[in-house]
């Protein structure tokens, strides 16, 4: 054998044998695209396909009952800012769609802020029951889960509603003289969004928490740290991983809610999701929904890539 | 040996061991003094008496070894001098100071963890630096610190590594130095070798004795390794089922165990039966045993000189007789076991079970003095036998 055969060890077989091993190479990796296909189908159809027909959408003009008129333009994002003027064209700054945006940018911010108060004690209780005990908090931290989104809603509307649960409690034992307006706030939206999407804060920090090594936390107590200290330089950086995915979890949803803004905000507090279906809906300008979705979308991105760069600078999520 | 010399050997092992009663509560040498510690886990059915009335005291500046199989309590008497568990009763002081209810960052001992607990998401410096980061110590005194610390531990140069990236000895040593680098006045160290692989471990029983002897900080040591246990302690606790049997240096534990379990525990024994008949003085007593030949035979200080006991004695520390005046027991060859370095002789000893005679193979291989069949003496000399209080 030359040293060329010793270093490729294919060079050493008969040539039919190599071609063997060539075409077997190849229809393995054809199998693998095969076996790949229906998932690579179904999301290009139904996840990025309509995702582009938005992306086109929003550079085009509205028709006058829906759907659009195939003219490039920039309109609906200028729409987003801007009112244009009836008689001569000129742009008016226009801050409420701005107004919408940041309302649902402060709310979900606010209940993912909430949600990880929360959330974290909750996980850590359940993380530090005996094994048997744990499946049991999972298992009831899943049940709102079975029940669906609208109907969850609906019942936060019946408890906080004037003459809700909440109300006639306080109004029997005169604590209060008529009912607190709790409903149709962006007070009961924040509750509402908090009700929905708090498991999504509590199970990954659960999940990480799950796998933090307790005797860390003895190791802590040893160097002199006090319960604070290895909260804080101990637990809170391992679990670290799963509070940015929680936190993610939590805020991306709750930055596109549609039903709790309409039910619990009665439809006066609007947020992003709101918009976008009011667009293609009653509005008929399918062109800004388009637009306003794309910017939500970019808000997401942007959301993701910031924690993409956080956890990359840690020396990734497992590693914390 | 005559029994002089004899009793010369015994006062020196035995005032190295010092029994724990001679020494007065306000003992100003005692870095932990632990008086009838109990600790009780679980309640109920569950109950379980992990620790139950035990009294040691531990010298400043000594190796001090808590040896026992699993359970035995000895993990569970460490963490209570760490602080990670409350006693359930009894006394413990650390330097004169009481500690049994302080939490564990308030006590000034630090913990070497059979697991390492090394913090997977700090540097090896941050580990180092982290006790003393907790204590407010400033940041240049730490950085300082930490450098000593690593060149103690011979790791200069990987203060920017992370504990996933060394190897287990590695990681044994970072966590050594971040027990030293506070400065303990007791290093408490949990099994810290059972992960090291045997070549490993070796190097760091050498390691460890050298750190104790250059810091002077008192270690308090827990292994089920016996031969660990004799190789590095200037003390050893023999412990099983939660209480203390025996303390005392490693020559009074091997040469002079005082139970049963103490002498079957560590290393190999040969279990007789015999008579005393009278204490010598010097924790001697002359023995007699099955066959009615006299010994003299260590003595525990604290066991009536008279009436039938146990015996044991070493299979290194008898022969066989040159001739059957000599014998102390007669005895069939079994087996024979060539090991290397020695050769054992399994015996079956006439009216007492079986025996064992360890020979250095001196002479090489093929050096068996005796066959299996054969009929045999075996010799015992004064001193080799001991008292067994069970």
């Amino acid at each position: 054998m030359t040293a060329d055969a010793l270093s490729n060890p294919k060079a050493g077989l008969a040539p039919e044998e190599a071609i063997d091993e060539i075409s077997a190479e190849k229809r393995r990796v054809r199998r693998c695209w095969q076996l790949l296909s229906p998932a690579l189908i179904t999301i290009g159809v139904f996840g990025c396909l309509p995702l582009v027909i938005a992306l086109i959408y929003s550079f085009l003009e509205p028709a006058t009952y829906g759907g659009v008129v195939w003219n490039f333009s920039t309109d609906a994002y200028v729409q987003l800012l801007f009112d244009r003027d009836i008689f001569d064209d000129s742009l008016i700054f226009n801050p409420a769609y701005l107004e919408i945006f940041s309302r649902s940018f402060l709310l979900a911010l606010f209940t993912m802020a909430v949600s990880l108060l929360i959330g974290f004690p909750t996980a850590y209780y359940m993380a530090t029951r005996p094994p048997s005990q744990r499946d049991l908090w999972v298992f009831l931290i899943t049940i709102p889960f079975w029940t669906n989104l609208l109907i969850r809603t609906f019942s936060m509307q019946l408890i906080i509603r004037d003459e809700g649960l909440i109300n006639v409690l306080l109004m029997d034992w005169g604590l209060i003289e008529k009912p607190l307006e709790l409903i149709y706030t962006d007070f009961a939206v924040a509750l509402g969004l908090l009700y929905s999407y708090l498991p999504f804060m509590v199970l990954p920090i659960y999940a990480a928490l799950e796998r933090v090594d307790f005797r860390l936390v003895e190791a802590g107590f040893d160097l002199y740290a006090n319960r604070f200290k290895v909260l804080k330089r101990i637990i809170v950086p391992l679990a670290m991983p799963g509070i940015i995915a929680g936190c993610i979890l939590v805020l991306i949803p709750a930055l596109g809610a549609y039903i709790t803004p309409v039910l619990l905000g009665g439809g006066k507090e609007l947020m992003i999701g709101n918009l976008i279906a009011q667009q293609f809906g009653s509005s008929r300008n399918w062109p800004l929904g388009s637009a306003a979705a794309m910017v939500l979308l970019a808000m997401v991105l942007l959301a993701l890539v910031i924690y993409v760069k956080v956890t990359g600078r840690r020396g990734g999520p497992a590693h914390g | 040996m005559d029994g002089k010399a004899l009793r010369a050997e015994q006062g020196a092992s035995g005032s190295a061991g010092a029994a724990p009663a001679d020494k007065t509560a306000a003992d100003k040498t005692a870095a932990i003094e632990v008086k009838e510690l109990t600790k009780i886990f679980g309640g109920g059915e569950d109950r379980v008496t992990a620790l139950d009335a035990v009294s040691v005291t531990i010298r400043q500046n000594e190796f001090f070894t808590l040896l026992g199989p699993s359970g035995c309590g000895k993990t569970t008497l460490l963490r209570l001098i760490a602080g990670f568990e409350q006693p359930s009763a009894g006394g413990l002081t650390l330097l004169g100071e009481a500690i049994g209810h302080r939490p564990p960052h308030k006590r000034p001992v630090n913990t070497v963890f059979q697991s390492y607990a090394l913090f997977p998401h700090m540097t090896v410096a941050g580990n180092i630096a982290f006790g003393l980061e907790m204590q407010g110590v400033p940041r240049g005194e730490i950085d300082g610190r930490v450098k000593e610390m690593l060149q103690l531990v011979q790791l200069a140069g990987m203060e920017r590594r992370r504990p996933a990236q060394l190897s287990g000895g590695q990681q044994q040593r970072v966590a050594l130095a971040r027990a030293l680098a506070n400065r303990p006045k007791v290093l408490l160290l949990d099994e810290p070798l059972s992960a090291l692989d045997f070549k490993l471990r070796k190097e760091m029983q050498i390691e460890l004795k050298r750190l104790q002897s250059q810091t002077g900080i008192t270690f308090i040591f827990v292994t089920h390794d016996q031969g660990e246990a004799l190789t590095m302690s200037d003390r050893i606790a023999v412990m099983s089922a939660g209480k203390i049997l025996q303390v005392g240096g490693p020559t009074e534990i091997y040469e002079h165990p005082t139970s049963h379990f103490v002498a079957d525990f560590i290393g190999e024994t040969n279990f007789l039966e015999g008579e005393i008949l009278a204490a010598e003085g010097a924790g001697l007593a002359r023995v007699k045993l099955s066959s009615g030949q006299e010994r003299l035979a260590g003595l525990p200080p604290d066991i009536a000189a008279k009436g039938k006991v146990s015996l044991a004695v070493r299979p290194e520390r008898i022969d066989f007789a040159a001739t059957p005046e000599a014998a102390a027991l007669t005895a069939e060859v079994e087996e024979v076991v060539y090991f290397g370095t020695d050769t054992v002789y399994h015996l079956q000893v006439d009216g007492s079970g079986r025996f064992t005679i360890r020979q250095q193979n001196r002479l090489g291989a093929g050096a068996a003095t005796h066959r299996a069949g054969e009929s045999v003496g075996i010799a015992i000399p004064d001193g080799a036998l001991q008292v067994l209080r069970d």
